[in-house]
């Protein structure tokens, strides 16, 4: 026997989560073989082509936001999980302090510099390796320690002095000492070995934003430090996370059941944010319509449905009495909002790119390790 | 130079074994022993997996797909223990084929699913760059 399709109504209503005042419904998929009687939904990749929609909203270096529509919740999250916790940047690591005689103690300050976001040319990352660090219970040979393949050298030296050309009544410490504030600007990249030849010019190792403050001095006061940045990933610790966020909410819908009109219309609109509902006359079309709720109120205003995108879902509307009934909420199950924010090392949409070839690197790894089990 | 970091020549022995690993750029936290094996108590078409170093990243998205397996009678995920980097994977199978053939299929689905997403993401945003130049210009 064939299996069942269902309706194109049936299908949509499937799709939406219902989202009321107090309960959310419909929140499981029931897309999978055996949920719904005669009905097939196995997995089929044409049918998931077909289906399957990416739109961009915003595609700047360091933020991008997009929809993907037709995924399921499971893969969407695998996507997300894997641009915060697995995708390797560099950061400093190692911190030996030769000086450190300014008011911010040594591991006060180590911690903040691991915290500045680096980049580099891409090629360069990739080409370097994990950076092995010894093991603490002491067995199989010692990693290989630094080298030019996993191991980035910065410098930190900088010494406050007095500045003798100051006014005498200045009372600015940027202008009456040298160096009063350490920018992150100050560290220095020296390239190492094979180093050189990828990371070189503009694909220097430095930090993204110059300007992000590291300490303060005054004179007399030095710090004197080498760092030691190395490949990690944001599950071992967030300064290796590439993005300042990923996210991703389901898109809203916003259904008016019933009509809406006049004064309740105007304050109807001010429960969701701008340009969500819009207001429009009640044409004599629709008064004409029987059945519809607008007969004989042509000419008023009514609202209607602009733009359910930059809805917050903040239920605002099912507080009121006048719209009781009036109003349906939802969300499309599988339409994703991404807004994926880089820190400046990769582009926002490479490093969605990369995180799906990460998620099916791990299948590869993980089905070759199953020959394993078949022997 | 700086002293405590040396060139590449002084481990030519090395350099041969990452090579080997170069290949492929390895999760380090999956580095160290990736395993995976069947939990006793399995036979045939009933059988628990478990992946050491995994989570709910691969966890739901596999027993999305595994789901998705009309020969599949059930699969489920779970991480035992918080503090244990465990995932378990349970499948149960009709007897048109075996748990472990049903894992492998998630695997391969899964793998078709990256594709087709990178494919159609890569076109939608060269368009969405082309439009935004064409507006530019324009």
């Amino acid at each position: 026997m064939a299996p069942l399709i269902p309706s194109q109504e049936e299908l949509q209503r499937r799709r939406i989560i219902g989202i009321n005042a107090e309960t959310v419904t419909n929140i499981p998929s029931t897309d999978f073989p055996g949920h719904w009687p005669g009905e097939s939904h196995s997995w089929a990749l044409d049918q998931f082509k077909d289906n399957f929609k990416v739109e961009f909203h915003r595609n700047d270096p360091y933020e991008a936001s997009f929809s993907l529509i037709g995924l399921d919740a499971a893969v969407a999250n695998a996507f997300r999980r894997i641009l915060v916790a697995e995708i390797p940047t560099l950061a400093i690591e190692y911190v030996f302090v030769q000086n450190n005689t300014s008011v911010i103690q040594d591991e006060v300050l180590a911690s903040r510099l691991g915290l500045i976001p680096l980049k580099g040319s891409v090629e360069g990352i990739n080409w370097m390796h994990w950076y092995r660090k010894p093991s603490e219970d002491d067995d199989g040979p010692a990693p290989p320690g630094p080298s030019d393949f996993n191991t980035v050298v910065m410098q930190l030296a900088v010494e406050c002095t007095k500045n003798p050309d100051a006014a005498q009544d200045e009372t600015d410490p940027r202008k009456l000492y040298h160096n009063a504030h350490v920018y992150a600007k100050d560290m220095t990249f020296t390239p190492v070995g094979r180093q050189e030849q990828f990371f070189t010019g503009e694909g220097a190792i430095q930090p993204v934003n110059p300007d992000i403050l590291i300490a303060k001095l005054r004179p007399g006061q030095k710090i004197d430090l080498e760092m030691h940045c190395i490949k990690g990933i944001g599950a071992d610790h967030a300064k290796f996370s590439p993005v300042a966020t990923a996210t991703y909410r389901l898109m809203p819908q916003i259904t008016i059941e019933r009509p809406i009109l006049g004064e309740d219309a105007k304050k109807f609109a001010k429960c969701f944010p701008k340009g969500v509902i819009g207001l429009e006359p009640v044409t004599a079309e629709d008064a004409k319509r029987q059945g519809s709720g607008y007969e004989g109120h042509a000419g008023e205003m009514k609202a209607v449905v602009r733009d359910a995108f930059n809805d917050t879902v903040s239920r605002e509307c099912l507080r009121h009495e006048e719209f009781q009934g009036k109003v349906k909420l939802g969300r499309i199950r599988d339409h994703f909002i991404y807004n994926v924010e880089s820190t400046g090392q990769f582009e926002s949409d490479v490093l969605f790119l990369e995180a799906v070839k990460v998620l099916k690197l791990k299948c590869a790894r993980w089905k070759r390790g199953l020959e394993d089990l078949m022997a | 130079m700086p002293a405590s970091v040396h060139s590449e020549e002084a481990h030519e022995n090395d350099q041969s074994m990452m090579d080997a690993e170069m290949e492929e750029p390895v999760n380090p936290i999956l580095l160290d022993e990736k395993r995976v094996i069947i939990l006793p108590g399995s036979t045939d078409t009933a059988a628990s997996f478990q992946f050491e170093g995994e989570g709910h990243t691969l966890g739901n998205a596999l027993r999305y797909t595994i789901m998705k397996n009309p020969a599949v009678e059930f699969c489920g995920y779970t991480i035992p223990h918080p503090s244990d980097a465990k995932m378990h994977v349970r499948i149960q199978t009709d007897n048109t084929t075996t748990a472990l053939e049903a894992l492998e299929k998630g695997f391969d689905d899964l793998m078709d699913l990256c594709d087709v997403v990178t494919e159609k993401f890569t076109v939608a945003r060269d368009q969405y760059k082309d439009d935004a130049a064409y507006a530019m210009e324009g």
